[in-house]
């Protein structure tokens, strides 16, 4: 190669990394600060958690009102398919428990229906593979996504034991009411994965998750460290089990039987 | 040396034009899929991977398999594959493509894909495997192209190349590993949860690589005038063998742990898979036929008359192939996903905008090998090696007809 060409395409490229780099340097600095005000309402924990008392919540007709909700609030779409979407959804005691099988229980208990959504571990393996951190737990346990970063490779799904994620195989929007849209909560794109939240959003104005409100009670939530907690409370009184425990996940939902 | 790829036969520019025409009109599928989403194939929330991703991971074992014929070079100085090294490595360069095409037409937001290097993510196995399939296709590319450039240019290698070269061999190792690990390290998906999964994989990797490898260049033989030596078709031929041997014994260590264990989490997926489940037996065909198929291929390939018999080696090959690929191909992907977290099964198959789209990554995959191995088969008749005879033998055989053909 000519050697004034070589020297120009050094040249150029060189300064091709200069610009870039003095680029991203300006972008750095102009976020320093940041102009969001803490909330002095928030709801704070250490480990969110949430029992379900099956006691109470056993059938569909008790479920459905709770996965409404849900679903409403967060702009879930009603896909009709396998390739479906749900946050909160029933379940037959076989389908959440399938590590319990108990040839002659009792019929009240083996036929309940079973309030399912993400168990937030602690130990979250869906954290574990995601590629591009999309998906994380926060500092109080909740496991949550930011569909911005999301790629949609579903390796979260291949590795959620609990097949609590769901993922935009069309556009969402498609299956939405739009008279009935939230407008506080913005609706997702395709091919995106998606999940419960414990309603983060809410927990930031003091609220508590839609599903634990529409409960009448038989949904305990609260901070698994603080021993005053109605979680702690519940876990205290009563006999609780978790969804696969041997894969050492640690779900922070618990199941009282 | 590009420029090779540009002159060729009728055939060979037919070959290409039929290429890029699958290469366009599979293409209307992957432009059908970008306007609608993944909601065309027929994946679901049980079935999160599909086809895409079971080609892959069966690619990634035809990426990995050049180096059966290169490490017996470069370790053992095993001279008879001289010629042959450098179509592993070219075909490893195809799969490396097919494999990276593959993963691309499977992620739901292709033009975030960048995230995975712009925020990297140690701690998940996708970040490893793409530095691993990335850094294979670069080594691969750099030692495929000087070896045979030096070659050309009737030069010596530069000593650089072989630290670079035995670097690419510990790497081929590792791709599949990694590939493994995507699966391996997932918990609730017993078929998937064995630490014997990496040691199958390159099992399953170094026979059926190997074999399709042999395939093509079979063909290459009739269509060039490049031809192997016959003992570098002889041993490659019983390194495939060996490799399916342990394969499926591998397989069989499985069926052991599970069923002698009784642990049903561990039985479900196998069970599904070879007689149904819950009344599903969508799988059960093909994994019979995987498993006659594959002692099928053992039974042509193990005894030395038949594996030496040309004539049906590739119809042994053939046979080889089909039965891995329903294996690897199929059942791993789809037996992990079911039974589902809630030990139901959720059937799988793929529509027919799925395959276009495999098919579009499959031709462009046999794009970028015929034109390697253009390139690279003119070379070795522009050097005179690996020629063939009239007699039919390779001009690395040291046949009695290699002294009469130098005589005419």
């Amino acid at each position: 190669m000519n050697q004034s060409r070589r020297h120009f395409l050094k040249f150029a490229g060189l300064t091709a990394v200069g610009l870039c780099a003095g680029a991203s340097g300006v972008l750095a600095s102009s976020g320093g600060g940041s102009p969001v005000k803490p909330n002095k309402e928030t709801l704070h924990a250490t480990q969110w958690a949430m029992v379900i008392d099956t006691r109470k919540l056993n059938t569909d007709e008790a479920i459905a009102p709770l996965a409404a909700a849900c679903h409403a609030l967060h702009n879930v779409p009603d896909v009709p398919n396998k390739q479906n979407v749900k946050w909160l959804w029933s379940a037959s005691m076989e389908e959440a428990f399938p590590d319990f099988p108990n040839k002659y229980q009792s019929p009240e208990v083996e036929h309940r229906r079973v309030m399912l959504l993400c168990n937030h571990c602690e130990n979250p393996p869906c954290v574990r593979v995601c590629p591009t951190k999309a998906t994380f737990k926060r500092p109080d346990g909740i496991v949550t996504m930011d569909y911005h970063r999301c790629i949609g490779c579903r390796y979260c799904m291949a590795g959620c034991p609990f097949g609590a994620r769901s993922f935009n195989f069309g556009e969402p929007r498609e299956h939405l009411d739009l008279t009935k849209l939230n407008k506080e909560y913005p609706t997702r794109m395709r091919g995106v994965v998606e999940k419960c939240t414990f309603c983060v959003e809410r927990l930031e104005v003091g609220k508590l998750p839609a599903c634990v409100e529409a409960s009448n009670g038989a949904v305990h939530f609260g901070d698994l460290s603080d021993e005053n907690s109605p979680a702690r409370k519940a876990l205290r009184e009563n006999y609780t089990i978790r969804r696969k425990p041997s894969l050492g996940t640690e779900p922070s939902v618990y199941y009282i039987i | 040396m590009l420029e090779r790829a540009l002159k060729g036969s009728p055939r060979y520019y037919g070959w290409l034009a039929l290429l890029l025409v699958i290469i366009a009109g599979c293409g209307t599928a992957y432009i059908y899929q970008l306007v609608n989403g993944l909601k065309i194939t027929g994946m679901s929330r049980d079935v999160s991977w599909g086809f895409y991703i079971a080609q892959f991971t069966y690619l990634v074992g035809l990426a990995a398999s050049g180096v059966m014929i290169v490490l017996p070079y470069y370790f053992h100085h095993y001279k008879k594959f001289k010629h042959m090294v450098i179509f592993g490595e070219f075909m490893a360069i195809g799969a490396v493509v097919m494999c990276l095409g593959f993963i691309v037409v499977d992620i739901g937001q292709p033009q975030r894909m960048l995230n995975v290097l712009l925020h990297p993510t140690p701690n998940s196995i996708l970040f490893w495997d793409m530095v691993v399939l990335n850094g294979y296709l670069l080594l691969n590319i750099v030692a495929g192209w000087v070896s045979l450039e030096t070659d050309r240019l009737r030069l010596p290698h530069p000593s650089w190349l072989k630290p670079v070269v035995y670097v690419s061999i510990i790497w081929a190792f590792s791709i599949h590993t990694v590939t493994a690990f995507l699966y391996q390290g997932l918990p609730g998906r017993h078929y998937w949860l064995t630490a014997i999964l990496a040691a199958r994989f390159l099992a399953s990797a170094f026979c059926s690589g190997p074999a399709i490898l042999m395939l093509v260049m079979l063909i290459t033989e009739r269509v060039t005038t490049f031809k192997m030596p016959k003992d570098g078709i002889k041993t490659l031929a019983k390194i495939i063998t060996y490799a399916m041997c342990v394969n499926i014994f591998f397989f069989l260590l499985e069926v052991f742990t599970a069923f002698y264990s009784n642990i049903p989490g561990h039985m479900h997926s196998i069970a599904y898979l070879f007689v149904g489940a819950h009344g599903h037996t969508e799988l059960v065909p093909w994994m019979w036929t995987f498993a006659i198929l594959a002692v099928a291929s053992l039974a042509l390939l193990v005894p030395p008359q038949l594996r030496d018999n040309h004539k049906l080696l590739p119809f042994s090959l053939a046979i080889l192939v089909v039965a891995t690929w329903i294996d690897k191909g199929l059942g791993l992907l789809i037996g992990g996903f079911n039974p589902n977290p809630f030990e139901q099964i959720s059937p799988y198959w793929p529509t027919g905008p799925e395959l276009m789209v495999s098919l579009m990554v499959y031709a462009t995959g046999a794009l970028v090998v015929t034109i390697l191995f253009k390139i690279a088969t003119d070379v070795k008749a522009e050097m005179g090696v690996a020629q063939k005879l009239p007699c039919g033998c390779s001009s690395e055989d040291g046949c009695k007809c290699a002294g009469e053909a130098e005589a005419a």
